[in-house]
């Protein structure tokens, strides 16, 4: 029927579309190659005027993320010659590698608080929203609003009582910290979310397992959880992307062994000024990630955005 | 909805059933289930607020040793009647307005272009969202590079097409051009998420009403503004919801991009707010001020969502 159909745009305004958007696309990547692109330059091919692209690339910027450099005299940089790669790079300006950087600390960091806030949002959350979806639970959805709704104090706001709570508690710059904070903020939504999903799979198929002399428990990570496989994972998803790139608790409660990556890149400072290309290198190294990502699980990530934006 | 999903779980389970099931009632299940998620959200979201409430009629300051002195309402009367908090409502709405009207402009017309389904639509979808999943943080960092007067790209660009100097003029330097450098940014990273609820409410329109429409010989432009705008008007008013309230508590792109400067000209309110409570540390003073932000996000977004249900009963 389609080719038939009055709805079905013409070839012209098809071709007409496609060429608009892709533009729009291509510039719209430009800042994003750009970053990537200065990650390679020598520190001055990064400044220099008018900006080159072409250029002879090189991984100073990279070796300058991952560690810190000293000036040494040329005796001692006569009697030291340098051994690896990386090494010789930094000779070039007279220097040598003191140790690593903090930046492998930071980009870990990241990873466990982001893959641990999201786990326990998860983890919680499903059994929340099992729960929401199939018991009676007074005020449950004004609940849920009410909570959603302290979603809508800026950041900052929040982060005065919580910086003063982990003081008392200890917790101001912890991994644990952090992870409950994030927890605590990417909670409210996953159990909308996931609520959303639980209420669409068909009661029939948990009734047929009770019948069949399964527990409720049973029931439910039995029947329910692979069912429900497809609405976590993108939940998943969103919740890791809320962690990994989240800045303002990051900065305020956080200032050396918790720290993650959004507020330590900026603070890349190299000799006599900012290290552009060592700052697009940490921005590309954690940028890309989230970005590689997208793109391998477009399909959920666009459906999740969407849906949980519907929804509420 | 969850009535009738209770009435029938709980029909489903038969007395005799449910007296063979080991060990715990739904009921004790539902419990089990819900209290930790409670628990974390009283500790992480109720708590604070109440805490922030109480704070806010004192002179606390975090970085003191000393006991609370209640001041009633005196952080209240202060913050509205200082003259420049009222300004940094204003940049805060200058921002606001300049941002949504921008997404909304470009993500619908991407949208509908998007929706004539050509070749490769998909991929080229997932390339425009790609600026809205990253760091704000990182993003601001990053674009300070490209704003650069001398050496950065943005300025050359625009010094190509328009023949100006680029270092003429300074996107983040230049008291009238630094409000406009944040709406740029913003919108290059957010115009996305208004495009993708723009094209769910386009792909909610079933093709039928275009069919009948046609049947009855109207123009395209009529079906435009008779059918496709009505119709994906409730999407567009929520993406404009969502928009709103995250650039009402615009932080971290911000900060990283101008810090607030030159002056206060981009010191949004949640900028402004971070000052008083971290760098000034006036916290009670402060923690009056996030309450004030709060009721006014959440009166805004109430009056806002009721025309919203008006809209959508239409």
């Amino acid at each position: 029927m389609s080719s038939f159909s009055v709805t079905e745009p013409s070839a012209r305004s098809k071709w007409f579309a496609g060429t608009l958007v892709i533009l729009y696309a291509l510039i719209t990547m430009v800042p994003l190659a750009w970053i990537m692109l200065t990650g390679f330059k020598s520190p001055s091919d990064a400044i220099s005027y008018p900006p080159k692209i072409v250029f002879e690339p090189t991984l100073e910027g990279y070796v300058n993320l991952f560690t810190t450099r000293t000036r040494q005299t040329p005796e001692f940089l006569a009697a030291n010659p340098p051994e690896k790669w990386y090494e010789e790079i930094v000779r070039e300006y007279d220097m040598v590698i003191a140790g690593p950087s903090k930046f492998g600390e930071r980009f870990l960091n990241s990873v466990i608080i982001g893959f641990g806030s999201t786990f326990l949002s998860i983890f919680l959350g499903t059994l929340a929203a099992y729960a929401f979806s199939r018991f009676k639970i007074p005020l449950a959805d004004d609940l849920l609003f009410f909570i959603l709704s302290t979603r809508m104090m800026p950041p900052i706001a929040v982060a005065i009582p919580i910086f003063l709570m982990y003081r008392q508690l200890g917790l101001s710059d912890t991994h644990l910290g952090m992870i409950l904070l994030y927890t605590g903020v990417n909670i409210s939504l996953a159990v909308w979310l996931l609520k959303g999903f639980i209420d669409e799979i068909p009661l029939e198929y948990e009734e047929a397992a009770l019948i069949d002399g399964y527990t409720r428990f049973q029931a439910f990570y039995k029947v329910v959880l692979p069912q429900a496989a497809t609405g976590i994972a993108s939940t998943a998803i969103f919740c890791l992307i809320f962690a990994w790139n989240e800045y303002a608790f990051a900065v305020l409660l956080t200032s050396g062994t918790a720290q993650t990556a959004p507020p330590f890149i900026p603070t890349i400072i190299g000799v006599g000024g900012l290290d552009w290309p060592a700052v697009a290198a940490g921005a590309t190294i954690f940028l890309l990630p989230v970005m590689i990502f997208t793109i391998l699980l477009r399909k959920h990530l666009l459906r999740g955005i969407t849906f949980g934006a519907v929804r509420k | 909805m969850t009535d009738s999903l209770d009435t029938r779980a709980a029909a489903a389970t038969p007395v005799r059933v449910a007296r063979k099931i080991r060990g715990l009632s739904d009921r004790a299940i539902a419990w089990i289930f819900v209290a930790p998620t409670i628990f974390l959200l009283l500790a992480i979201n109720i708590f604070p607020l109440i805490w922030t409430i109480r704070l806010s009629f004192t002179n606390f300051k975090a970085n003191r040793n000393r006991d609370l002195e209640w001041v009633g309402l005196r952080n209240y009367e202060r913050i509205l009647g200082d003259s420049d908090i009222w300004l940094n409502m204003q940049a805060t709405a200058h921002f606001l307005f300049w941002t949504i009207f921008f997404q909304v402009l470009i993500g619908f017309t991407l949208a509908y272009l998007i929706n004539k389904k050509f070749k490769g639509n998909d991929l080229w979808t997932t390339i425009i969202v790609l600026p809205m999943m990253l760091s704000p943080a990182v993003v601001g960092n990053f674009w300070k590079f490209l704003y650069q007067p001398q050496i950065g790209l943005f300025n050359y660009v625009i010094a190509f097409f328009t023949g100006k100097e680029p270092s003429s003029f300074e996107m983040l330097g230049s008291v009238n051009l630094a409000p406009w450098s944040i709406v740029i940014v913003d919108t290059w990273m957010w115009t996305p998420f208004v495009m993708l609820i723009c094209l769910a409410g386009l792909r909610s329109i079933p093709d039928y009403i275009y069919e009948a429409a046609e049947v009855d010989r109207a123009s395209k432009l009529r079906q435009f503004f008779t059918i496709t705008i009505p119709m994906v008007l409730p999407f567009l008013m929520l993406a404009v919801l969502f928009r709103g309230i995250e650039n009402f508590k615009m932080f971290d792109l911000v900060v990283q991009l101008t810090g607030g400067g030159p002056g206060s000209i981009t010191e949004l309110t949640s900028i402004n707010l971070k000052r008083e409570a971290f760098e000034k540390w006036r916290t009670g003073y402060a923690s009056a001020y996030a309450i004030i932000l709060f009721v006014t996000v959440f009166g805004l977004a109430s009056i806002y969502v009721k025309a919203l249900n008006k809209v959508k009963e239409r």
